[in-house]
């Protein structure tokens, strides 16, 4: 009898091992896939043309080319681009979380009675395409002078990743503990002093999760940049590299190189803080 | 509840700023969208006030129910990507090693900028020397397609990035759904004999049901609103093969000048996704019992 146990078990777990081994197969096969194409791309901005159009697209280059690199960023504007990207990132972030923060303060920690009402706006404002604001933002910032202004660009992203943001801060400020403000009080401490000396570094851990999608969603924009800035010192990397590679049409090497410069800096950061990265895709999902 | 006492000056400092950016750069303009739909207009010069003349145009616009339709393909094959999503989240959540890193790899094309993603699907498309091509050539095919140029084919060469752009998204989203179902009724029910297939398909799917419904509507409203991609790759050519509604608006108004028209089809699209977030909120209403 026990005989008869033991080789159930060990059969069973053959097939569960044969089983599990073509699940990995398929699984690491779905990571290749989706990492092949960002590793062709690396290939082919290492290679000159000849390379590219005469040899198999997965040789490696025969030696590796970084001129295509030093050229495209000492050629073009993509240095410009770049810090531009950066500027309007950044100043973005700042802004979004800063507001974010103080209404999500609001809603959550003072008492008034149209904080249902005000977060009942911000999170309908998850659902509206921002095409269908487009005409009329183009139509206020031409008015207004903001056209071709690094400003069309930080206050719209930041009013577009506000609800997300609020989103994201919500849970967190809901699970903080009351006692604390208490006792602060007691002690004597306006709202302003609880909000910026306790409030917004108790919510760092948060902060840091919400900035990191922000910044992402901010580096990668396309639609408004579009819209808003013809001027090319203005421009950010995602609009710069789509003119630039107009300019390149036959040069692979260089397009690859430019490319790599939009993806290497979000490959970076993911590196060092996916587990942030996940989280905040995760709790900021509704966006998509 | 020990909420703070706030004088309307502390009200207008913390609320003030973020309310006034959200209703001046989201909420009037989506007003005046539909406002705008109501005039003719080029977009610099005097609007003439049309009434509903736009808005009954665009019923008849053959050129806007084929983008309507591309943008229900495309909302098809989102919704249809989600079954293999899904099937990829239950083995990814069925205590695999490396689960973790895994859906981390998975994530890394959702992260890229979209510019870059169609250049590079551009270049898997390209004729004569994309990847794509001469690894069909390798194969033996001879006369291998223009993918981006053939109006048969451009908005199914659009949809496979799509589904490559966010496979890790809605798996990362399956996933931490599937890791909150409790141990215990997995447990119950492998005692009681289950198997593996059984309790992934009777316990723990109509579990995470929740989920999966708000991932189809998400879908569905984000392939409604899709846009980057197909005005990279196409423009929504050849022959409008590939134009949705995002790009249409967008070509009307930007490229064709015809703020009027333009601001008519901005508004279609504010309301059909308004009717899609509708559904959510039926649809996760109605089963907020379950958990």
């Amino acid at each position: 009898m026990p005989e008869v146990v033991a080789k159930k078990t060990s059969e069973h777990s053959f097939m569960q091992r044969i089983g599990k081994g073509v699940l990995y197969v398929i699984l690491i096969g779905i990571a290749i896939i989706q990492l092949f194409p960002i590793y062709w791309l690396a290939l082919f901005s290492l290679k000159n043309n000849y390379e590219i159009f005469n040899l198999s697209p997965l040789a490696l280059p025969q030696e590796l080319r970084f001129e295509n690199y030093i050229k495209v960023w000492t050629e073009g504007n993509i240095a410009t681009y770049f810090f531009n990207s950066i500027f309007y990132t950044v100043s973005a972030v700042i802004l979004t979380i800063l507001l974010a923060s103080m209404v999500t303060f609001a809603i959550t920690r003072l008492q008034w009675r149209g904080h249902k009402l005000v977060l009942g706006l911000f999170m309908l404002g998850l659902m509206i395409p921002i095409h269908s604001t487009l005409i009329p933002l183009f139509n206020t910032y031409t008015a207004i002078g903001l056209i071709n202004h690094p400003l069309s660009l930080i206050l719209s992203y930041t009013a577009f990743n506000m609800p997300v943001t609020i989103m994201i801060l919500l849970g967190f400020y809901e699970a903080l503990s009351h006692e604390i403000e208490e006792a602060a009080i007691i002690d004597g401490a306006s709202i302003h002093q609880i909000f910026f000396r306790i409030t917004l570094p108790m919510t760092a851990p948060v902060i840091a999760t919400a900035s990191i999608i922000n910044m992402i969603y901010n580096w990668n924009e396309f639609v408004f940049v579009n819209t808003f800035i013809s001027s090319d010192e203005l421009k950010t990397l995602t609009v710069g590299i789509q003119n630039f590679i107009g300019q390149y049409s036959t040069d692979w090497g260089a397009i690859g190189a430019t490319l790599m410069f939009s993806i290497i800096p979000i490959l970076i950061i993911f590196l060092v803080l996916s587990d942030r990265i996940v989280e905040g895709i995760a709790a900021g999902s509704v966006k998509g | 509840m020990n909420r703070l006492k706030a004088s309307k000056l502390d009200l207008l400092i913390y609320v003030g700023p973020a309310l006034l950016l959200l209703l001046g750069i989201v909420y009037i303009p989506i007003v005046q969208t539909g406002y705008f739909g109501l005039m003719e207009w080029n977009g610099i010069g005097q609007k003439t006030f049309v009434g509903l003349e736009n808005y009954l145009a665009l019923l008849q616009d053959s050129k806007f129910w084929s983008s309507a339709y591309h943008s229900l393909i495309l909302a098809g094959a989102s919704i249809i990507s989600l079954i293999f999503y899904l099937t990829i989240s239950f083995v990814l959540a069925s205590r695999i090693k490396g689960a973790n890193l895994l859906r981390k790899i998975y994530l890394i094309p959702m992260l890229l900028a979209s510019v870059a993603i169609a250049q590079l699907w551009m270049k898997i498309y390209n004729p004569s020397n994309g990847m794509l091509n001469m690894f069909l050539m390798k194969l033996g095919f001879e006369n291998t397609p223009a993918w981006l140029g053939d109006a048969n084919l451009a908005l199914y060469a659009i949809i496979v990035p799509t589904i490559w752009q966010y496979a890790g998204f809605y798996i990362l989203i399956y996933y931490a759904a599937l890791k909150n179902v409790p141990e215990s009724l997995v447990e119950a029910a492998r005692i009681d004999g289950a198997s593996s297939f059984q309790i992934a398909l009777k316990i723990k799917l109509p579990l995470i049901m929740n989920v999966v419904k708000v991932t189809i509507v998400l879908a569905a409203v984000g392939s409604l609103k899709y846009f980057d991609l197909i005005y990279i790759m196409t423009g929504g050519g050849p022959s409008g093969s590939s134009e949705v509604m995002a790009s249409y608006m967008y070509n009307t108004a930007f490229n064709k000048f015809d703020f009027g028209y333009g601001s008519a089809i901005g508004f279609f699209l504010l309301v059909i996704c308004l009717v899609a977030t509708f559904i959510i909120q039926r649809l996760t209403i109605a089963d907020k019992d379950l958990y």
